[in-house]
């Protein structure tokens, strides 16, 4: 049984994000890392691994040269293999195209199952794995809170706003696992030693035989038209209770109306 | 005037609020039409006419029936491809982003995800979306195909029309294009009810997080949200340690809630937690640390004890009501 992880080098959380001149998010004037929402999806595909359940793990990303240090923590944590999808036309990608790239890139690839984060930590839109799954005519399980496979089904189970739901897609399919998968381990010495010596492959979009206006800014479906900071809330008021808390705040409810 | 597809969930007779917004923004746009699955009543149809939909796209369930999100992304697809729409409306949320995507990639066409406003323009809708947690406005348009859009929940008020109109009821049957291998859902254990307004719809939300203490300590925010007749949310923190149950979880990887007044109490405001509620018109936090971040974006602060605050506050709130 054989996995295909999707991983994607995003910008650090806490660092000031900034738009550059042409509306995509400035990814050089911060510091990056391997999406915090992918290492969960890592973390169950060396799991599965570590059960039995299934014989490598190769990852998949689609980014700029430095993309390659998201890639080198993920091997460190497990798996055997690499693919980084790396071309300057790629630059400025919507979701239609991305996932068209990587629908292009896993084609060429062996998988059984493929995971998926649930969403990037800086686009934020949920939607690849899906659009991936429909590219490639997949099953697809969105937003999995635990999983197994047996050989050929994938089981999984997951928590909509009403329900548990145990769901089963015969494999190949595709699955995104949640923040609430399992917490994802930290790359041991040893791992990230052994990580520098795992192949990584580059395809660029000649590889994929993929025409380069299809994507990147010119070939995007959307477009940026203004981007400007949120107006920053007001400065508030904030008191210390000495034991009058409770009735100024009362009382604040109800001059705004909120009583 | 253009046809605006909107994608509508109900429960058999009542329209979900979501919907009733996703209708009222149609009407700024176009000329709404519904796309409805399952039983279509009159009490329905008039729901939907009282919010402005000139044609009901009364959609019959595939049999064997599919799964959810696959049968609706067709449907939608399908009408999209027929009635060449202005623009496809969809509510943001796991299943409706499903649905969406599903859509953009079968019509080769751009989507633009979590709206917060959308306003009609002659190049077609510029949608407004709040991203990097918040801190940033963008504003985007499709620029190829069927623009396909997800609207976050309360970004609209519903807003009934002046003249109701009697909507057109069209029935659609789907042949399913001998769709590849789909998921079944094998098993399905439903979740008690609380009775509490929904999450996202609600007006008043009252959160708490890790400073409860105990599941015993976050039956304070419950008592409190019961007070305002509000719904109750947590952080990460407070669900991961199972003091509520997870589907209250606010934040990047919870709901995204913007309710008229927001109460956090014992919690701290982590960016990830502000991603899902910095768009409430009033914040009032209850924390113990002068230095939360949370108070950088209250409008109402209190430093204390929230086991201490809160009962009094709910006491005093029971007073003043007599
Ligand atoms: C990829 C990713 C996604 C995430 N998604 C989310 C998300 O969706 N939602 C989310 O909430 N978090 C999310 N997190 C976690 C987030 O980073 C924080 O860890 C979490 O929000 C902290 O929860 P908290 O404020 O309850 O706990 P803490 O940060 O521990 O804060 C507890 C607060 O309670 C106060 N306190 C303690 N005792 C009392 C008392 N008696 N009275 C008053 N105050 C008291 C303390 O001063 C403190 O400020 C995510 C993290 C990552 C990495």
């Amino acid at each position: 049984m054989k996995i295909a992880v999707l991983i994607k080098y995003v910008p650090e959380a806490t660092a000031a994000w900034r738009f550059a001149e042409d509306h995509t998010l400035d990814r050089d004037s911060v510091d990056g890392r391997l999406s915090e929402l992918d290492e969960y999806a890592v973390e169950q595909a060396v799991r599965l691994v570590e059960a039995g359940s299934a014989t490598e793990i190769s990852y998949l990303t689609m980014g700029p040269a430095r993309a390659v240090d998201a890639v080198r923590k993920a091997l460190a944590m497990g798996g055997d293999r690499a693919v980084h999808v790396l071309d300057d036309a790629l630059h400025g990608s919507d979701a239609v195209g991305t996932a068209s790239v990587l629908a292009a890139a896993l084609r060429r690839m062996e998988f059984d199952l493929v995971i998926f984060g649930m969403a990037s930590t800086d686009a934020e839109m949920s939607v690849l794995p899906v659009m991936v799954a429909d590219l490639l005519r997949l099953p697809a399980v969105a937003n999995a809170v635990t999983l197994r496979v047996d050989g050929s089904a994938l089981t999984a189970e997951r928590e909509t706003d009403d329900a548990i739901e145990e769901v089963v897609a015969p494999l190949p399919a595709l699955v995104s696992v949640t923040d609430r998968s399992g917490e994802a381990r930290y790359p041991s010495f040893k791992g990230i030693v052994a990580a520098k010596k795992k192949p990584v492959t580059t395809w660029s979009l000649s590889d994929l035989e993929i025409a380069p206006e299809r994507v990147g800014t010119a070939g995007a479906a959307t477009e940026v038209l203004a981007v400007r900071p949120s107006p920053p809330r007001e400065a508030g008021t904030v008191i210390v209770d000495e034991g009058d808390a409770a009735v100024r705040l009362a009382e604040f409810l109800a001059a705004n109306k909120l009583l | 005037m253009s046809t605006i597809l909107v994608l509508v969930r109900h429960d058999g007779g009542t329209v979900q609020k979501s919907s009733l917004e996703l209708l009222t923004l149609a009407r700024r746009l176009g000329d709404p039409a519904a796309v409805v699955h399952g039983d279509v009543s009159d009490a329905l149809v008039d729901a939907l006419g009282r919010h402005g939909a000139t044609t009901v796209y009364a959609v019959t369930p595939l049999t064997p029936p599919a799964y959810p999100p696959v049968a609706e992304a067709l449907a939608v697809a399908e009408l999209a491809a027929r009635t060449a729409p202005a623009a496809v409306l969809i509510t943001s949320g796991p299943l409706g982003t499903e649905v969406a995507a599903r859509v953009a990639v079968r019509l080769d066409a751009g989507i633009v995800t979590d709206a917060v406003q959308v306003r009609a323009e002659a190049g077609g809708p510029v949608v407004t979306q709040s991203v990097f947690a918040g801190t940033w406005l963008v504003e985007g348009r499709v620029r190829r195909g069927t623009p396909i859009i997800t609207v976050r929940p309360n970004a609209v008020t519903p807003e009934p029309v002046a003249t109701p109109v009697r909507p057109v009821v069209e029935r659609v049957d789907l042949e399913d294009p001998a769709s590849p291998a789909v998921p079944r859902v094998v098993a399905r254990r439903p979740k008690a009810t609380t009775g509490r307004p929904e999450l996202t719809e609600a007006t008043v939300v009252v959160a708490g997080g890790r400073g409860v203490g105990s599941a015993e300590g976050f039956r304070l925010i419950e008592r409190l949200a019961d007070v305002l007749g509000g719904a109750v949310g947590a952080s990460r923190a407070a669900t991961d340690l199972t003091w509520c149950p997870h589907e209250l979880q606010i934040g990047q990887t919870g709901k995204t809630v913007a309710p008229q007044l927001y109460v956090a109490g014992g919690i701290s405001g982590a960016i990830q937690h502000r991603a899902g509620m910095q768009g409430s018109r009033t914040i009032v936090a209850i924390n113990k640390d002068p230095k939360a971040p949370i108070f950088q974006i209250a409008d109402f602060g209190v430093v204390g004890d929230l086991h201490v605050v809160l009962p009094a506050l709910i006491g005093e709130i029971e007073n003043r009501r007599g």
